[in-house]
């Protein structure tokens, strides 16, 4: 370190020295790294415990320093549900893309909301199936091409991309819902933020917390980081707007 | 008066995404076009060291945590 210089942010602790097998410029490394510096931050390491996926975030326990359960395609809400319930002192997150927590584990999700299962879910969705070549999501925007819609997603045959905040901010005893990005370090710090409210409430046992990641995935859009960015702001937003869907009532401290 | 800083990026652990090129307000990162890591990779550098005003834009950005940020003390 150079002298008269002092360190103001370094690689988060809980976020191993292992290289993540990300591609350039995945969201799915920025959100373990905000994750793990949100973990640092709370002082939770010891009592954090993350279910992963199927999908490219298959190995995001190789990467994160805390106690991690991986479950079956679709399942890690139900997975989830059974660690919380055993161990309700534990911080619990589900860490899952669109293609397992919307296609093959939309029963877990909803009925985990629906319940008010008290853990966070962290929603990594890239409108596409990243690990298995590219396939349309059911996030898969209008008109947007995949290997699996080649003349882009036609809603006469498929229907519209889902909009899950949207969807789980319905459920009564679901307690805070927000949809974040990473396009910006403003927006950066914003979902920082989201994901740090988001266990201070499981903490307090109000409920589900979901937070969606409107994220990206250059290789399978088939352009470059920098043009993933574009894509977010002139096509996923307008669809996907970022911001707070529900949040608990306010209360008096 | 700006605060003064400046910025370590890893080799190893920069995937040269430009991400961090991209969103530093004062533009003082440059992505090395020559040389690569030892996963052919291209990797970003603190090009115009002066420049830097330890903001953290970068190291919020990057998606590999390959960057540290330091900050001038007062004197
Ligand atoms: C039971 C089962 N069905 C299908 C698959 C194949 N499969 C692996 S990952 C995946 C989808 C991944 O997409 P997503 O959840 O959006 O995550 P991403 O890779 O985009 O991060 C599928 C269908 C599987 N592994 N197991
Ligand atoms: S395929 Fe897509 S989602 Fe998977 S690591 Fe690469 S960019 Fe990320
Ligand atoms: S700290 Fe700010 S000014 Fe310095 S390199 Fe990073 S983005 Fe640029
Ligand atoms: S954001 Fe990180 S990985 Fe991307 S070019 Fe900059 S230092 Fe490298």
């Amino acid at each position: 370190m150079k002298e008269g210089y002092e360190l103001i942010y370094k690689r988060p602790e809980s976020l191993l020295q292992t290289r993540m097998h990300y591609c350039p410029g995945c969201f799915h490394s920025t959100t373990h790294k905000i994750l793990m510096e949100v973990v640092d931050e709370l002082g939770i390491k010891e009592k954090t415990v993350g279910v992963c996926p199927v999908g490219c975030s298959v190995f995001a326990y190789d990467y994160l320093d805390v106690d991690m359960q991986e479950a079956a395609h679709g399942r890690a809400a139900a997975v989830a549900t059974g660690i919380k319930r055993i161990l309700p002192d534990r911080v619990v997150f589900s860490y899952q893309g669109d293609g397992d927590l919307a296609a093959i584990g939309t029963a877990e999700t909803l009925h985990a909301c629906n319940r008010g299962e008290n853990f966070t879910f962290i929603f990594i969705n890239n409108g596409i199936y990243g690990m298995t070549g590219g396939q349309m999501a059911p996030t898969t925007l209008e008109g947007q091409k995949t290997s699996t819609s080649p003349y882009g997603r036609d809603p006469e045959k498929v229907g519209l991309p889902l909009k899950m905040c949207e969807i789980v901010s319905q459920f009564k005893r679901v307690a805070f819902v927000q949809r974040v990005s990473f396009n910006t370090p403003a927006n950066a710090r914003k979902a920082k933020k989201a994901i740090k409210t988001a266990f201070e409430i499981q903490m307090k046992k109000l409920g589900t917390t979901f937070i969606e990641v409107a994220s990206n995935c250059p290789s399978q859009w088939k352009c470059t980081p920098e043009e993933s960015l574009d894509w977010l702001t002139n096509h996923v937003f307008p669809y996907y707007p970022l911001g707070v869907f529900k949040e608990p009532p306010k209360t008096k401290e | 008066m700006p605060q003064k800083g400046y910025v370590e990026i890893s080799v190893e652990g920069c995937k040269g995404c430009n991400l961090c090129v991209l969103h530093c307000p004062t533009n003082c990162l440059a992505l090395n076009t020559k040389d690569t890591n030892s996963y052919g990779l291209h990797y970003a550098y603190l090009a115009e060291e002066d420049k830097c005003i330890a903001c953290m834009n970068c190291s919020v950005i990057c998606p590999d945590a390959a960057i540290t940020v330091y900050k001038k003390m007062a004197a």
